[in-house]
């Protein structure tokens, strides 16, 4: 039995060349290289959060100003990363997604163009900040409101990305949204971002704790009463309190997913990830009651643990997108094969001897007329050159002067654009279509 | 046909796209590529001198840091962000192609981004580790290492680079082979490789006298003699960035002519190469004179006209790039897809029954004399919006405007013989894609749109519209 359903659903051909690689292996390189990506995103938007904080609580307490200055310094590095790294999940969810991407850039496109003018200034503003820092010491305001404006940047940002990428799961949509923020106000956006940045202060915390906590880096100097310890231990809770929140925004992340792409196998993954975050979340809280060294043993479990974690997740987060995306992939597919077998049969179409005899013509000059000339030539009056009446009168008894100028005109009228040539026509062509302009009757 | 098309009415997709990839290769090979060995240069220079005079090293030292602060800046920002913005413009001007090439291209991109990680990673060190580095000779000579490593994977990056814009100029082979090599070994590959590098450094060159004669002071002892040093190696690459130029300059007649199928191109051409000397001898006099008065008397050199050298060696590069347009075929990628982003083997089927049936974006499939200009609409985007905005630049209705004159209306007939033949004499344009009706139907919105004329806004403004299909559910469970 054949039910037939009528659906607005842009169904597109896909592109008929092969993927480069297994799909498989692009699969991984996609994942693997996103969670890369978006580990240094995390550390470049949590540690410019940070910056922030500090730099602002260093108005009363010099410390905090410093212990700001020494974050804002990891960002430079962190934030050059994570933009080339981007550069490879770029690549392979182009090929692997190549549809259903390029068309959510498309519906978003002008804000999603402007990531590039806007990362860019962002990132000059960073730069200013970090080297106007002796020179705005007393003019704390316009220094805050430098980073502030760079902050903002890093925060709006990640939207543009969410919309995309969240866009591009739901082709059903795509012919109701207009522009940006129809598609910002898809559902999910907003508990993803949310999810996002909680998840942006975690791995900066974790990072930092780490950061101070090494033996290199020398206190001494640098601050007067803020201690190692207290900073790992400040780094270290927020990284617990983020850790924490995510089970609020996680649960709240799966359950605002469209019910289209949620299946057991995703909810299992999600689960397992969200196990580990209980037991990171037990040992977080022993490292800060024990004072436990860091880098130390425990502390490596806990990145290991993270580790894991951050895989579940980013396994979930293709599954998602598989899961949801597989009947278009389908409908897509079958679509491509109907239209290649159509193309098929267009190309014998060609091949048909009615329409053969039907372009064999009697008057192969009127044929090359038709084609390269009337573009430009009517009977009696002025297109781009001159009418058929006026120039055929020129050349009445002159057949090879005539050829002699469609192969390779001059410039003889001055109130007409100069003529195009047709060096590639070969002499027999060259007197038929000369034959047929002498003999017809143009008026 | 398969994606719902970007399109800025006004500049036009190719602007957009111009314009970041020109900052994007200006960059790169002036503050990159040109400016890494150049900085390693004077660092290694400071060292030396450090040994016998201290003081004087310093100041070669300092004035290589700052300008290394500089590059450092711009490179990864803006240098960075239209480096991925290419990628980015190029997807919204024509996804079909870029998707398709990536298919192709995978392994040369990964590479590419491989050795781009690198040159970030190295651009981190170089710069960031200066200020430690003074602290013994033994670090700094690491540290002038890292400035040999940086400058080596700078200069690969833009010899990859080339190799994939080479492949684009002339993917004609690719079509049997579908391989990059052949992009590599285009003919024009190694003159343009020979070209660039010594025009890099030479702009590279021209900034930093510029950036020199600003930021340092002129009781500094020290000034003179780095500016001349800076302008000697101006100096120094102009002979080989003359004879580069010359090669390639000697080399693109030969490959292009036989690209340029008809005589309007070949004439356009011939002006262009005739200006190119001009343009050479020009900028070559004008790097010359600077360069000699800067190697034999630095102090005479006027500091705001520095600017001169800087924006002429731009210009240089600039007038080359142009190059480009000369091989717009009708093609994005040789033989096998228009500029439009419909496949060639699609033709016959789109001719037949149409192009309107076959694309999800449009809710028109039959044309009736009620929906034809809203059909004509939808045509344009399809077949013409690639390259042609509606009243913007490169505008269809002014083209046809200049071809027919404005004394009367645009006549739909004769608009729909031209545009039936259009690639016959203009063959920088695909042949039209549809059937009769679709091509009155496009003529008739072209004859309203001059008559009133609207902005045609993209679907990232006003969203897409889709067709109802009917769709065989069964198909779906299996
Ligand atoms: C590959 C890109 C491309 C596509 C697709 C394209 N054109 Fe053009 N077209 C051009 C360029 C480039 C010019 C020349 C502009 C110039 O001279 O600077 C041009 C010129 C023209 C002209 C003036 C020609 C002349 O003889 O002066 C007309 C008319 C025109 N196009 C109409 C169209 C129409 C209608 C379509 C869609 C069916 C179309 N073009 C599709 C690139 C394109
Ligand atoms: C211009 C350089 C950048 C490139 C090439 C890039 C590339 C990408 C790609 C390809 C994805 C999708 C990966 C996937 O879904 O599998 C992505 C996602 C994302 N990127 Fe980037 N990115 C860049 C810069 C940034 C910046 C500057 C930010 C933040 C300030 C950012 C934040 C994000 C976020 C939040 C996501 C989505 C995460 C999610 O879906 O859960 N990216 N990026």
């Amino acid at each position: 039995m054949m039910v037939a359903i009528l659906t607005q659903i842009p169904i597109p051909k896909d592109i008929p060349l092969p993927l480069p690689l297994p799909e498989w292996l692009l699969v991984f390189i996609l994942v693997f290289s996103f969670l890369l990506h978006i580990l240094f995103i995390n550390l470049m938007v949590g540690s410019s959060i940070l910056t922030f904080w500090y730099e602002l609580r260093g108005k009363k307490n010099n410390d905090y100003d410093r212990l700001a200055r020494e974050i804002a310094t990891t960002i430079t590095v962190n934030k050059s990363l994570a933009v080339v790294l981007g550069v490879a999940p770029l690549l392979s969810i182009n090929v692997l997604y190549t549809l259903h991407f390029y068309s959510s850039n498309t519906l978003t496109g002008n804000i999603w163009i402007s990531i590039v003018p806007w990362v860019a200034v962002a990132f000059l503003l960073f730069y200013l900040h970090k080297y106007s820092w002796d020179r705005l010491a007393d003019n704390k305001p316009l220094h805050l409101s430098i980073l502030g404006a760079g902050v903002m940047s890093f925060l709006l940002i990640p939207f543009i990305f969410l919309t995309n990428i969240n866009l591009m799961l739901f082709p059903e949509k795509w012919g109701e949204i207009q522009g940006f923020f129809d598609a910002l106000t898809l559902p999910n956006v907003f508990p993803r971002y949310f999810h996002f940045v909680t998840a942006c202060m975690a791995v900066t915390g974790l990072f930092l704790a780490w950061w101070f906590g090494r033996k290199k880096f020398r206190m001494e100097g640098r601050f007067e009463n803020l201690t190692k310890a207290e900073i790992k231990k400040q780094m270290l809770n927020l990284a617990l309190a983020a850790t924490g929140l995510q089970f609020i925004f996680g649960p709240l992340l799966f359950l605002t997913l469209p019910a289209k792409g949620v299946t057991w196998g995703l909810f299992w993954v999600i689960l397992a990830g969200a196990t580990i975050a209980v037991i990171v979340l037990v040992q977080l809280w022993k490292i800060l009651n024990k004072k436990t060294q860091i880098p130390g043993k425990r502390f490596y479990l806990v990145l290991v643990l993270f580790s894991f974690l951050v895989a579940f997740m980013g396994t979930g987060r293709h599954l998602y997108r598989e899961n949801a995306l597989k009947t278009h992939k389908k409908m897509m597919a079958e679509r491509t094969a109907a239209h290649w077998e159509a193309v098929r049969k267009a190309h014998e179409n060609l091949l048909l001897p009615e329409i053969e005899t039907e372009k064999e013509s009697a008057f192969p000059g009127q044929d090359i007329f038709q084609t390269n000339c009337a573009v430009c030539h009517a009977a009696t009056t002025r297109l781009v050159g001159p009418p058929m009446t006026e120039a055929s009168e020129v050349y009445q008894n002159d057949i090879s002067g005539l050829k002699q100028w469609i192969k390779k005109p001059g410039r003889k009228r001055l109130d007409y654009p100069v003529m195009t040539g047709f060096p590639q026509f070969t002499d027999q062509q060259l007197t038929d279509v000369a034959n047929y302009v002498l003999e017809e009757k143009w008026n | 046909m398969d994606f719902p098309l970007f399109h800025l009415d006004f500049m036009g997709n190719r602007m957009l796209v111009a314009i970041i990839a020109i900052l994007h290769v200006l960059i790169n090979h002036a503050l990159a590529v040109g400016f890494a060995p150049l900085v390693t240069v004077l660092e290694f220079r400071g060292y030396l001198k450090s040994k016998t005079k201290p003081n004087e090293g310093k100041a070669w030292d300092e004035m290589a840091r700052k300008l290394m602060f500089f590059a450092f800046i711009i490179t990864t920002s803006v240098g960075a962000l239209t480096g991925v913005g290419i990628w980015f413009a190029t997807s919204l001007a024509n996804p079909a192609s870029l998707g398709s090439l990536i298919r192709v291209f995978y392994f040369a991109w990964f590479t590419e981004w491989i050795i781009f990680v690198l040159e970030v990673i190295f651009i981190m060190i170089y710069f960031l580790t200066w200020k430690r580095s003074n602290e013994s000779p033994r670090r700094k000579r690491q540290h002038i290492l890292f400035g040999v490593w940086l400058s080596i994977f700078s200069w690969l990056t833009m010899a990859i680079i080339v190799g994939i814009l080479a492949f684009m100029m002339d993917p004609g082979s690719w079509v049997e082979k579908k391989s990059l090599v052949s992009g590599f070994l285009n003919p024009i590959y190694l003159p343009q490789l020979i070209f660039r590098t010594p025009v890099a450094m030479m702009m590279a060159g021209c900034v930093a006298l510029m950036v020199t004669a600003y930021v340092m002071k002129k009781q500094n002892t020290w000034k003179t003699g780095i500016m001349k040093y800076i302008s000697f190696w101006i100096l120094l690459w102009m002979p080989l960035a003359a004879s580069g130029a010359f090669i390639y300059y000697w080399h693109i007649p030969r490959v292009m002519i036989g690209n340029l199928p008809v005589a309007i191109g070949t004439q356009q051409f011939q002006n262009w190469y005739g200006s190119l000397v001009t343009v050479m001898i020009v900028v070559i006099s004008i790097g010359f004179l600077v360069g000699i008065l800067g190697t034999f008397s630095p102090r005479r050199l006027p500091k705001h006209l520095l600017i001169i050298p800087v924006i002429s060696s731009f210009l240089f590069l600039g007038v080359f790039e142009r190059l480009r347009e000369f091989i717009r075929k009708p093609y994005v990628i040789g033989e096998y897809m228009y500029a439009n982003g419909i496949l060639v083997e699609e033709y016959p089927l789109y001719q037949q029954t149409g192009l309107l049936k076959h694309t999800p974006y449009s809710a028109l499939s039959e044309i009736t004399e009620e929906n034809k200009l809203p059909a004509g609409e939808a045509v344009f985007t399809l077949t013409c919006t690639r390259c042609h905005t509606t009243h913007g630049i490169n505008s269809v209705v002014k083209r046809f405007e200049l071809m027919y004159g404005t004394e009367t209306p645009l006549n739909e007939e004769a608009m729909k013989t031209y545009m039936k033949n259009m690639h016959n004499v203009r063959y920088y344009m695909p042949p039209f894609p549809g059937n009769d009706e679709e091509l009155g139907a496009l003529a008739a919105w072209i004859a309203e749109q001059q008559r009133n004329p609207k902005t045609l806004e993209g679907p990232q403004i006003k969203g897409v519209e889709v067709k109802e299909i009917e769709y065989k559910l069964q198909n779906l469970e299996k």
